[in-house]
């Protein structure tokens, strides 16, 4: 089961190496998406507030809404980061330790697992309802979306032991924090990638969630005010800015996965 | 050359006992094995007769139950800057460049690398120039090479050799030998050499030692006759065929008697 979830490598194997040839292809398919959407709500003349057309989608960004908009965007990135550089964290961290004693994994790895396949999101209103509507409950959401799926992914990684590659490591008197540190960490570093991954783009996705559960600031809360007053243009320029928030943090870890664990590919 | 101080390995009375619980299984008995500082051995023996075990031990990765290990007057009880190793399989890693690799012996016991050495042994064995590769970009004989340089970098007294070309083509493999005969002449290291080619050990080694299994113990010595440096047309006379014969015989109709004992043991 845990196999199914620490193993979405696949996901990159599209992207990165396009050539000129694919770059071009992918900017005619965007030309011819935005293009002839553009063309279509316009020939049906599709009211603005059931669909509206990318060249009003384009004017919100150069409208007076806009500084509000990245106003309470930064409100998210707030939550983003808090939330998940604590539950990444302990997520590695408890990867990293209880790998080394696989008895409390046995027991632990269940309650992970729980974890994982909790929805976050709906714990917010018990967390609003203790934390008030502040940063708190949404940046525990967050750390509890991000932190399971960083733990359960690295740990899958620390456990890929070579015995050889540890030998080695021994035969030149390796103290067991070198062993861990030149060895194990490493060898872990594909699958910790992956998992830290996951673990932003679930965070990105519970912190927009909690948002729009209430408290009235951040990009979430944008949504729900502009799709309550039909404000539809605003609502797909906030809708833009988060896909691209998440393909900037897989394009990033893309990036380190390259840098760091390029060896494994 | 030579350091006046002599190095000679010594194992006295190595016994090494598996599983505790039902009778355990002698995989080394009472070994006694000198090897003279600058020789070069090899051991031989059908599989389980424990010459890993024998080899592992002296690297210090393994606990003998009994017996000691020494070199010159100093004994051995874990692994040990002086002795370097090659393992089955280059056994590089593979997330370093074949330099870093090279320098892990180092990293590990905290001391500068000697990089104008490292230089010398890379282009000894034909990698100048690939030190910034990665072990991915290297064929398997190549890596073997680089393991090669590893074990010598740190200018070990004793090079312990563990079935180091067994996967290895048989050309690879003939190249190898002629390359390790080479460094051996130029640096005199002591080595150890375990193999499951009987030709190999033969053609590399001084003395060709003949393990029983169960308990693992030394059956016969054979010294090896043939004028150094050899040659690979060596491998085609009639007296090494001879010899390689002999061996081969002496495995192969070991007494059975040995084996229901060490069972009963």
């Amino acid at each position: 089961m845990s196999q199914s979830i620490s193993s979405p490598t696949g996901l990159a194997s599209g992207l990165g190496g396009q050539g000129l040839r694919e770059v071009i292809a992918i900017l005619a398919v965007a030309v011819a998406v935005i293009g002839g959407g553009e063309a279509l709500l316009r020939f049906f003349e599709v009211p603005q507030y059931v669909l509206p057309t990318p060249s009003a989608i384009g004017a919100v960004f150069a409208s007076a809404e806009m500084p509000t908009i990245l106003q309470h965007y930064g409100y998210t990135l707030v939550e983003l980061f808090a939330g998940y550089a604590i539950g990444a964290s302990i997520g590695l961290i408890l990867a990293a330790v209880i790998t080394q004693f696989p008895f409390v994994e046995k027991v632990i790895t269940p309650y992970i697992l729980l974890l994982v396949t909790t929805p976050m999101l709906a714990l917010v209103p018990l967390l609003i309802l203790n934390f008030g509507f502040g940063y708190t409950p949404r940046i525990i959401a967050v750390a509890l979306a991000s932190g399971p799926m960083v733990m359960i992914n690295a740990a899958t990684g620390f456990r890929r032991v070579d015995t050889m590659k540890i030998s080695l490591a021994r035969s030149y008197g390796a103290s067991t924090l070198q062993i861990f540190t030149k060895i194990r960490a490493p060898m872990a570093m594909p699958m910790v990638i992956v998992g830290l991954m996951i673990g932003a783009i679930f965070g990105m996705i519970t912190a927009v969630g909690a948002e729009m559960s209430g408290g009235g600031f951040g990009l979430g809360s944008r949504l729900t005010t502009y799709s309550s007053t039909l404000r539809m243009p605003e609502f797909f320029a906030c809708i833009l800015i988060l896909a691209v928030t998440g393909i900037t943090i897989y394009a990033f870890f893309f990036w380190l996965g390259k840098k760091l664990a390029g060896w494994e590919s | 050359m030579q350091k006046t101080a002599d190095k000679a390995l010594n194992v006295r009375g190595a016994t090494k006992v598996y599983g505790t619980a039902s009778g355990g299984i002698h995989a080394l008995k009472d070994v006694d094995l000198t090897v003279r500082q600058g020789e070069f051995i090899s051991i031989v023996g059908p599989s389980g007769c424990g010459k890993t075990t024998l080899l592992w031990s002296i690297a210090g990765l393994h606990k003998l139950t009994s017996g000691a290990i020494a070199l010159g007057d100093e004994f051995l009880t874990g692994p040990h800057p002086s002795i370097g190793m090659m393992f089955q399989e280059a056994n590089l890693l593979p997330w370093r460049s074949i330099r870093r690799n090279i320098e892990l012996p180092f990293e590990i016991r905290g001391r500068q690398p000697d990089l104008a050495r490292i230089d010398r042994l890379l282009d000894r064995v034909g990698l100048g120039g690939f030190g910034d590769k990665m072990p991915r970009e290297l064929s398997g004989g190549m890596q073997q090479r680089a393991s090669i340089v590893r074990a010598l970098a740190s200018d070990p007294t004793v090079l312990l050799m563990d079935e180091p070309f067994g996967a290895l083509d048989a050309f690879t493999r003939d190249e190898m030998n002629k390359l390790v005969e080479e460094i051996w002449l130029e640096s005199r290291k002591t080595v150890i050499l375990i193999t499951h080619s009987i030709a190999e050990a033969v053609y590399l080694a001084d003395k060709v030692y003949i393990m029983s299994a169960r308990p693992g113990q030394i059956a016969r010595v054979v010294d090896v006759p043939f004028a150094r440096p050899r040659s690979l047309d060596l491998m085609e006379t009639r007296e090494f065929f001879d010899l390689v014969n002999l061996i081969k015989h002496d495995i192969q109709h070991q007494p059975k008697a040995a084996l229901a004992a060490g069972g009963a043991a």
